[in-house]
């Protein structure tokens, strides 16, 4: 034991106040940083006469969305279009993320396959798609896959599938929910179910682009289980079925969920590239809404609040899984 | 409280000395875009760059075309040489952000004029005369049997975005109570390529671009124009609306190129003028308009001579027309609109005085 302090600290170097000071140091120069931004913005702004104003939301948009799930038309405000752009950016992004997630999970744990050939695919699935921009690979299914389709009697038909040009026909649950298939009508293909060669370039363009990362944030997490678990079941005479799904999955979420929250985020993000093969996401309603009104602030303030909310929630979906998944401690 | 009071004095002396300096000042308010061209020895173009007829790089890697030429213009008069440009390829959506940031010094973009372009609480822009008056058409292959605009409800549209052309299609479209699909693409090249693998039955853009696209199609004799024209399109350079003594000569220099048409003065006879001018002093207008007498290159920060120098680089504003969309070319475009006044057309440049 040493002689104890004598007199009090200087509170200069006082613990308990010191990270105070320098961490309310810290949110001073930020906050000083966003303040001149932003009044920087103001300034220019009212020196421009276009100080932000969101009237013009109210006004008619004047222009059409080729295909919207809520009804929308010419006549309808602005921001009626902004909410259809959402809308359909909303349904890319769902049924990027489902699909993402399947075909991530499937060549991830082909990697694992014993058989040699589907190992190879697997591996090399993943090297060339990592390895080639986006917005080029959408290019390439929109104009060289979906536009290269035949229309009418040639196009391509499989059982309750039929791919053409003017869509992606599906057999679905049509008049009075009875289940039917395509059919063609006057050389016109209907079918209960279509979708736009846009939208199924754009979907496809993402599943395959971000399926590649999952597959390796799938066996990343599969690597992170240590080998004796499985020699551990084997020993107890489990399948390999029951042991990647009883044993090993279980541990493996715990790696695989942060991981996935970020392929999820940039594929929502990623999403806004769906301009470049037609499809009208909110990012293009949004690019016509900017050139129409010329309201180029407001309208970016709009994108980047939305692409934010759509990431938090995203954010906040995959912590909540996070929770469920992670190790109890009893 | 004395020096206090001879220092006012002083001071209102020497503001009132300004004053003066101001008003005898031929040269008025200094461009200072016209300065930092000076500095810079380049003239910064936003044109379009892939749209044969206006603005299109040719297998030598030079541009040409009529907004193309414009720049050339502008650039001679300015700092005395065609080929002192810079040239940025723009997409319809970033013209305007490109301009106003001050990257470009002029856009020469076929771009319409419009009240929400022009007006300080739009997009600020400030246009020069319109080089070009155009429309919206709509393009169709011949083979599919449409020969209306009427005949096109139910069909999908190929429309590229950040322009007027979708507003225009919606209107004319619910006009007619005809639905249909407009398919939107960010640049021009998506939006043909779009339309030429048979996704749209029909392509809408300005007729001028319609017909300069169509030279590269595979084969042009299988697409045509409808009869319908959607709007009136008048394409006009821009400059920023903070230097109007910039967006004066930008102005000026293109009146000077149309001024040229109506008096006859071509690249060929433009020597020749300029020597008569200086020879006979009884063609008071001529030695005006060519510089050999009068301020009007000083009034606007230019050489005296700037006309002479623009016409010389580029020829008339009839000559760059034929040279680049007129019949003799390949876009095989008739004058139209674009006549000058005496012919009945729009070309029409205020006096030179």
């Amino acid at each position: 034991m040493g002689e104890p302090l004598s007199g009090p600290l200087p509170w200069w170097r006082d613990r308990r106040v010191l990270p105070w000071l320098v961490q309310g140091a810290v949110a001073l120069v930020v906050l000083l940083l966003i303040a001149f931004l932003l009044g920087n913005l103001v300034r220019n702004l009212s020196a421009a006469g276009m100080l932000l104003s969101y009237r013009w939301l109210q006004q008619p948009a004047g222009f059409d969305i080729s295909e919207t799930l809520l009804p929308f038309d010419a006549g309808l405000p602005y921001w009626r279009a902004l909410v259809a752009g959402l809308v359909n950016t909303l349904r890319a992004v769902l049924v990027g993320l489902v699909g993402a997630t399947a075909l991530g999970t499937v060549v991830g744990l082909a990697s694992f396959s014993p058989n040699a050939l589907l190992r190879g695919l697997a591996r090399s699935y993943v090297e060339l798609i990592r390895n080639i921009p986006l917005l080029l690979q959408l290019v390439f299914w929109y104009f060289v896959v979906f536009l290269a389709l035949p229309n009418g009697e040639a196009a391509l038909q499989l059982p309750g599938v039929v791919l053409a040009k003017s869509g992606l026909f599906l057999a679905w649950f049509g008049e009075g929910l009875r289940w039917s298939g395509p059919t063609l009508v006057d050389g016109v293909w209907r079918a209960p179910l279509r979708l736009t060669v846009e939208f199924s370039a754009l979907v496809t363009g993402l599943v395959v682009y971000t399926g590649a990362f999952i597959s390796e944030v799938v066996r990343g997490g599969i690597t992170a289980v240590p080998k004796g678990q499985w020699e551990a079941a084997a020993s107890l005479g489990l399948g390999p079925l029951v042991t990647l799904r009883r044993v090993v999955l279980p541990q493996a979420l715990r790696v695989i969920v942060p991981g996935l929250n970020t392929q999820y985020i940039s594929l929502a993000k990623n999403s806004a590239l769906a301009v470049a093969v037609g499809y009208t996401d909110l990012y293009s309603v949004a690019e016509t809404t900017l050139n129409q009104t010329g309201r180029a602030v407001e309208v970016i303030l709009i994108l980047l609040g939305a692409y934010l909310v759509i990431d938090l929630v995203i954010s906040a979906l995959m912590g909540w899984l996070n929770r469920l998944v992670r190790i109890r401690e009893r | 409280m004395a020096p206090m009071r001879k220092l006012l004095s002083a001071a209102s002396l020497l503001a009132a000395l300004a004053l003066v300096g101001c008003a005898s000042e031929e040269g008025g308010l200094q461009s200072q875009k016209l300065a930092t061209l000076k500095g810079r020895g380049k003239l910064i173009c936003g044109v379009d760059g892939k749209l044969p007829g206006f603005s299109f790089v040719a297998p030598d890697g030079q541009y040409t075309g009529l907004d193309v030429d414009v720049c050339k213009a502008v650039a001679a008069a300015t700092l005395g040489d065609p080929s002192k440009v810079d040239y940025r390829d723009l997409n319809s959506s970033e013209r305007f952000a490109a301009l106003a940031s001050g990257e470009v010094d002029l856009l020469s973009r076929n771009t319409t004029v419009t009240l929400s372009r022009d007006a300080a609480g739009g997009n600020g822009l400030n246009f020069a005369p319109p080089v070009f008056y155009d429309g919206q058409g709509v393009m169709v292959p011949v083979a599919s049997g449409i020969k209306a605009l009427k005949d096109l409800a139910g069909k999908p549209i190929c429309v590229e975005t950040g322009t007027t052309t979708e507003l225009n299609l919606a209107d004319r479209m619910r006009e007619l109570k005809a639905a249909y699909t407009p398919l939107k693409f960010q640049t021009g090249d998506q939006t043909y390529a779009a339309y030429l693998q048979g996704r749209c039955v029909a392509v809408t853009s300005d007729r001028s671009q319609l017909a300069g696209k169509r030279t590269n199609f595979p084969d042009p004799a299988a697409h045509t124009l409808l009869p319908e024209v959607l709007s009136k399109e008048p394409l006009a350079p821009a400059t920023v609306n903070a230097d109007p003594a910039w967006s004066d000569a930008v102005r000026w220099i293109v009146y000077a190129l149309m001024q040229a048409e109506e008096l006859g003065i071509t690249q060929a006879n433009i020597d020749a003028k300029l020597a008569e001018a200086k020879a006979k002093t009884n063609l008071a207008d001529l030695r005006r308009f060519l510089g050999v007498e009068g301020e009007f290159g000083k009034q606007l920060g230019l050489a005296p001579d700037f006309v002479a120098k623009a016409v010389k680089a580029v020829g008339n504003y009839g000559e760059i027309f034929e040279r680049n969309v007129g019949t003799g070319s390949k876009l095989k475009l008739e004058r139209g609109l674009n006549r000058q006044w005496q012919q009945g057309g729009l070309i029409y440049s205020p006096p030179f005085r």
